[in-house]
């Protein structure tokens, strides 16, 4: 590397950061959110003000904040890596003593007018915290055994407290976030192999121990795995939400029953149907042809970042939007394979498009720091 | 921190390989979620969209309007009249209780009406219409209807419900509709889901229970869609119900008005019969009941008040009553007689007050004696003796062949409900039925219509009516259905010798015409209507000796219900006969002095059309029967009115 070189790439800084700003990304999110907003106004039965209104102004909001992180200099997110995973924790102690619970099982801390979701957050500094261990940490020690325990106990205490809320999803989701960037930071296979194995070996005991005296789960979610198994084993009680949200997938058809058609939704058959199964009225008003519009927005989202990823020779960079992606990732995944019944109901709403303001904002701040990787990318002169 | 740049270059090939790996592995699975939605929506679309359409379409059903049942003359006998209630939907009304003393303040409603209300509401989801008042008249209605916007979730609605205008003129014939019982379902096979309507309305007895299928009408349906918890969205579409089809009976609204007026409160029964076709145009059983109660529910006092009624009125006396003939059983006897050439209707038999038999003494009714009496003498006096003698030399087996000849004994095809066969005796019978021979005895009684016989009015009136043509009639109720008439069928003749019959008309005629007749007082003095009948007077319980002893000797110091049966059975005009009438007064005493006038005064409202006619009497009586027949008519009411509406408090 010669000097010449060195002195021809330069961070973007000022106004000229505009230029730079990932605009695919942007679209992409944006089209994806306007997807919710068309579903949020057809499920509410034609009525604007319910839910597509707030759910828009949110969406701007996080779309604001979305810029301003991304504004900031890359350096600065990667100093507040520590500190940020910190305050999660801390935070996650706090709802586990003074925290108070609401719908679906999930703590707020009210700290005066703020409600503060710790677990939402902590998916987010989980990642980042997880990108500046691997940057700071010497790329040839990556897989010693040591060092990658440090990261597990990295994960797990976190993940550990959210799953004590108890909010299953989020812990999963954290989990896999944090173990996507152990694995985009090169941590030797092996060790995925160990984990798969041993998942695999403990579904086996989960279901081994039923009905034994070393039961390892409650009666209730043992009916819950049965339910998912076989929906139509029992109809009308915990098999009822996911046989109608499976009729109104498949009802769809082809090309779906229209806007603002779909029966399942519009007459309250179809549970859940502004949130965690907002995809199955799309698919039913849109059919196969919108669910596959969506799912290949969602994947463009995913390529633009992946390209991002690779275009940015910064370490911690690579490995936050990886991480950040992969998290999205399993988001609408576990949200689709839920829906469409390939796995049991978690509480994962669709990312960008389910009502509900904190999962959007925490998720635009995620792309906020993406953006930032994007922005401060030095780049050669022009 | 500064990297050396070959541990960058390495740390961005490995990244960009593992990115690879899992970008790939996370294109597999978006893979899967697509194949899955087409199996899913491409595959199994159909099945779901089935199911989807199973979710929100519902069908409920029309209720027909049930066909009406009208008079011969077309009066209306049995119609639909429109029912005002009010529903409360819950959830627009607010707090239940609030609402209903809301409206109590505007319709008289009882404490106990406003605590089964709410219970009923609180029962059903709270976007469903209850009925909390039925049967409102017009002008309640109109009051809620006018303060609608102080009464949120209250509307009146409008149905339809029976409504009999003539009341208990005729409800043992035409009968009453009432609400679909467990029992009602339990014994159909394959019930008509009209039938699972809350509150729907179906036959319980007499005609509306007969014809219910012919009533009732086909139901109509509407598919509405319906969401998830079942409130109704809108209607997809509806299809009207065939309202059931119209019957016409061949009773007629005024001489059934008159003859149920002139049983009064009297237990009784009394039939009118057309002797050539066999129509019914009349057909009363008294005391009668208020078929209106039991559409609207009728109370447990008031219901409790008709069964306890010694007098029965729930019960169709002309059919569902079987009563010794008596008397009036004496034409079967001499006919059986003649027709077998056993005795010439001149034969003059000696009536000493009493015939020995074996050793045991069968008195006449008049224990001193008709002395010499032929048939027509015989049937006039009702001489016992004569009979006697007449059984012992027939037998019971050709007096049973005459009954049945006659129509005895026979459980006739009418639209009525719990209709009596009556009994007309056999050897096989009293064999199988009492583990016994018969004896002579039961012969001798059998021959004036005691012991085992029982008859019901209404076959006595087909007996009469076959005397009076010599033709098999049977009694008919439907005369047409949907405008369209049930054809009167063709009688065949029954083949009684003319000459026998002659003889035994002529003792008919002589009952009520000759002097020394049993009904003489009850004569008809118009040549153009006169009547012949007989009068009967039938044992239910002889005298005791104890009662003897304590000096009771006559009917009238007996308890009523251990009193004699009266009975009247007549035809007119004599010549040219057009109606046969059958009376029976229970527990009424003597046929003669009870009966007969009551017969008389219906066969001549028959044949006049409308009300007796004053001449037809004789001179003597037609003061006494002029106030009696205003008496009468004052007691037929107009048809009622189908909204009486509640009283206020």
């Amino acid at each position: 590397m010669s000097y010449l070189e060195y002195n021809v790439k330069r961070v973007p800084t000022g106004l000229s950061k505009v230029l730079y700003v990932n605009w695919a990304l942007v679209i992409l999110l944006t089209a994806v959110a306007s997807v919710g907003f068309l579903q949020l106004y057809s499920v509410a039965g034609g009525n604007f003000e319910r839910w597509a209104e707030p759910q828009m102004q949110r969406f701007g909001l996080a779309l604001t904040v979305m810029f301003i992180i991304g504004f900031t200099p890359l350096w600065f997110w990667r100093s507040m890596s520590a500190l940020g995973y910190s305050v999660s924790v801390i935070l996650l102690l706090g709802v586990e003593f003074f925290g108070s619970v609401g719908m679906g099982a999930q703590r707020w801390l009210e700290i005066g007018p703020i409600r503060l979701q710790p677990s939402e957050m902590t998916k987010i500094t989980v990642i980042m915290a997880m990108a500046a261990y691997y940057d700071w940490l010497d790329i040839r020690r990556v897989s010693h055994p040591l060092w990658v325990a440090l990261a597990v106990v990295l994960i797990m205490v976190p993940a550990f407290l959210v799953l004590k809320q108890p909010d299953l999803g989020t812990a999963l989701l954290i989990v896999g976030g944090g173990g996507m960037v152990m694995f985009f930071a090169g941590v030797s296979l092996w060790y995925f192999g160990a984990v798969i194995a041993a998942g695999v070996g403990l579904v086996a005991a989960v279901f081994a121990s039923r009905g034994t005296s070393w039961q390892l789960l409650r009666d209730y979610q043992f009916r819950r795995i049965d339910a998912f198994l076989d929906p139509s084993l029992d109809p009308l009680g915990t098999s009822y939400h996911i046989n109608q949200a499976m009729i109104a997938l498949g009802s769809g058809g082809w090309a779906g029953r229209g806007f603002m058609q779909g029966t399942q939704s519009r007459l309250n058959f179809l549970p859940e149907k502004h949130t965690d199964f907002i995809f199955n009225t799309l698919a039913e008003e849109f059919g196969f042809i919108g669910g596959v519009f969506l799912l290949t927005l969602y994947i463009g989202i995913l390529v633009t970042c992946v390209i991002a990823a690779m275009q940015s020779k910064n370490r911690y960079a690579s490995l936050l939007i990886l991480g950040i992606a992969g998290n999205f990732f399993l988001y609408f995944a576990v949200n689709m394979a839920m829906v469409m019944g390939l796995a049991p109901v978690v509480g994962v709403p669709l990312p960008l498009v389910s009502y509900g303001g904190s999962a959007m904002l925490m998720i635009l701040i995620g792309f906020g720091l993406v953006q930032s990787a994007c922005i401060h990318r030095p780049r050669e002169r022009t | 921190m500064k990297r050396p740049p070959k541990d960058s270059e390495e740390s961005a090939r490995t990244i960009s390989r593992r990115a690879a790996l899992l970008g790939g592995a996370q294109l597999v699975f978006a893979g899967v979620l697509v194949l899955r939605m087409r199996s899913l929506q491409l595959g199994q679309a159909e099945e779901f969209r089935l199911l989807a359409e199973e979710n929100r379409i519902n069908i409920r059903l029309l209720p027909p309007s049930r066909g009406l049942i009208l008079d011969r003359t077309g009066a209306l006998l049995a119609g639909n009249v429109q029912n005002y209630r009010i529903v409360l939907v819950r959830e627009d009304a607010g707090e239940p209780r609030a609402a209903l003393e809301r409206l109590a303040q505007l319709i008289p409603l009882t404490p106990e009406e406003i605590d089964r209300a709410e219970r009923e509401i609180m029962r059903h989801r709270p976007f469903v219409p209850v009925a909390i008042v039925d049967q409102l008249n017009w002008e309640d209605v109109a009051r809620v209807a006018a303060n609608a916007p102080a009464l949120p979730g209250i509307t009146p609605e409008v149905g339809l419900t029976r409504f009999y205008p003539f009341g208990a003129e005729f409800a043992h014939s035409v009968g009453y509709v009432g609400p679909v019982s467990e029992r009602d379902l339990e014994a159909r096979e394959n019930p008509d889901p009209l039938l699972m309507i809350p509150r729907f309305q179906i036959g319980k007895i007499g005609l509306e229970r007969e014809y219910e299928d012919t009533l009732r009408g086909s139901a109509g349906h509407r598919r509405v869609e319906v969401n998830a918890v079942g409130r109704e969205m809108r209607e997809l579409d509806r299809q009207e119900g065939e309202p059931g089809a119209n019957i016409q009976l061949t009773l007629d609204r005024s001489l059934q008005a008159f003859t149920q007026a002139r049983l009064g409160e009297d237990s009784a029964a009394a039939v009118v019969l057309e002797v050539q076709t066999g129509n019914i145009v009349a057909l009363a059983s008294a005391p009668s009941f208020d078929p209106n109660l039991f559409v609207r529910g009728i109370s447990v006092a008031d219901f409790n008040a008709l069964r306890d009624n010694d007098h029965r009125p729930m019960s169709n006396k002309t059919v569902q009553g079987a009563y010794p003939p008596g008397s009036t059983f004496k034409m079967v006897t001499a006919m059986a007689a003649f027709e077998e050439n056993l005795a010439a209707p001149d034969e003059r038999v000696f009536c000493p007050g009493y015939l020995e038999i074996s050793d045991r003494r069968f008195h006449c009714w008049n224990r001193g004696g008709h002395g010499r009496v032929n048939l027509t003498s015989a049937l006039a006096e009702s001489c016992d003796v004569y009979f006697y003698e007449m059984a012992q030399r027939v037998g019971i087996d050709r007096i049973n062949a005459m009954a049945t000849r006659l129509g005895l004994g026979e459980r006739y095809e009418l639209p009525l409900s719990a209709m009596s066969s009556g009994l007309n005796p056999s050897r096989e019978w009293k064999l199988e039925r009492r583990g016994a021979d018969w004896v002579v005895g039961d012969t001798i009684n059998a021959s004036i219509g005691q012991g085992y016989v029982l008859t019901t009015p209404l076959q006595l009136a087909v007996m009469t009516a076959r005397i009076a043509t010599n033709r098999a009639i049977l009694p008919r109720l439907v005369h047409a259905i949907d405008d369209v008439e049930l054809p009167v069928p063709e009688y065949p003749p029954l083949g009684l010798r003319p000459a026998a019959l002659a003889q035994v008309q002529r003792g008919m005629w002589e009952v009520s015409n000759s002097q020394r007749g049993t009904a003489y007082g009850s004569r008809i003095v118009d040549a153009a209507l006169r009547m012949a009948g007989k009068t009967g007077t039938s044992q239910v319980f002889s005298i005791t000796q104890a009662e003897r002893d304590a000096g009771i000797r006559r009917q009238d110091q007996l308890p009523w219900n251990r009193r004699d049966h009266a009975l009247f059975v007549c035809y007119a005009p004599d010549t040219d006969p057009r109606y046969a009438v059958s009376v029976v007064v229970e527990h009424g005493g003597g046929g003669s002095s009870v009966a007969a006038p009551i017969a008389r005064d219906i066969i001549l409202a028959a044949q006049n059309g409308g009300l007796p006619p004053l001449d037809a009497y004789p001179t003597a009586q037609r003061n006494r029967i002029e106030s009696m027949i205003r008496e009468i008519t004052d007691r037929i009411g107009p048809a009622a009115d189908p909204n009486p509406g509640r009283s206020r408090a």
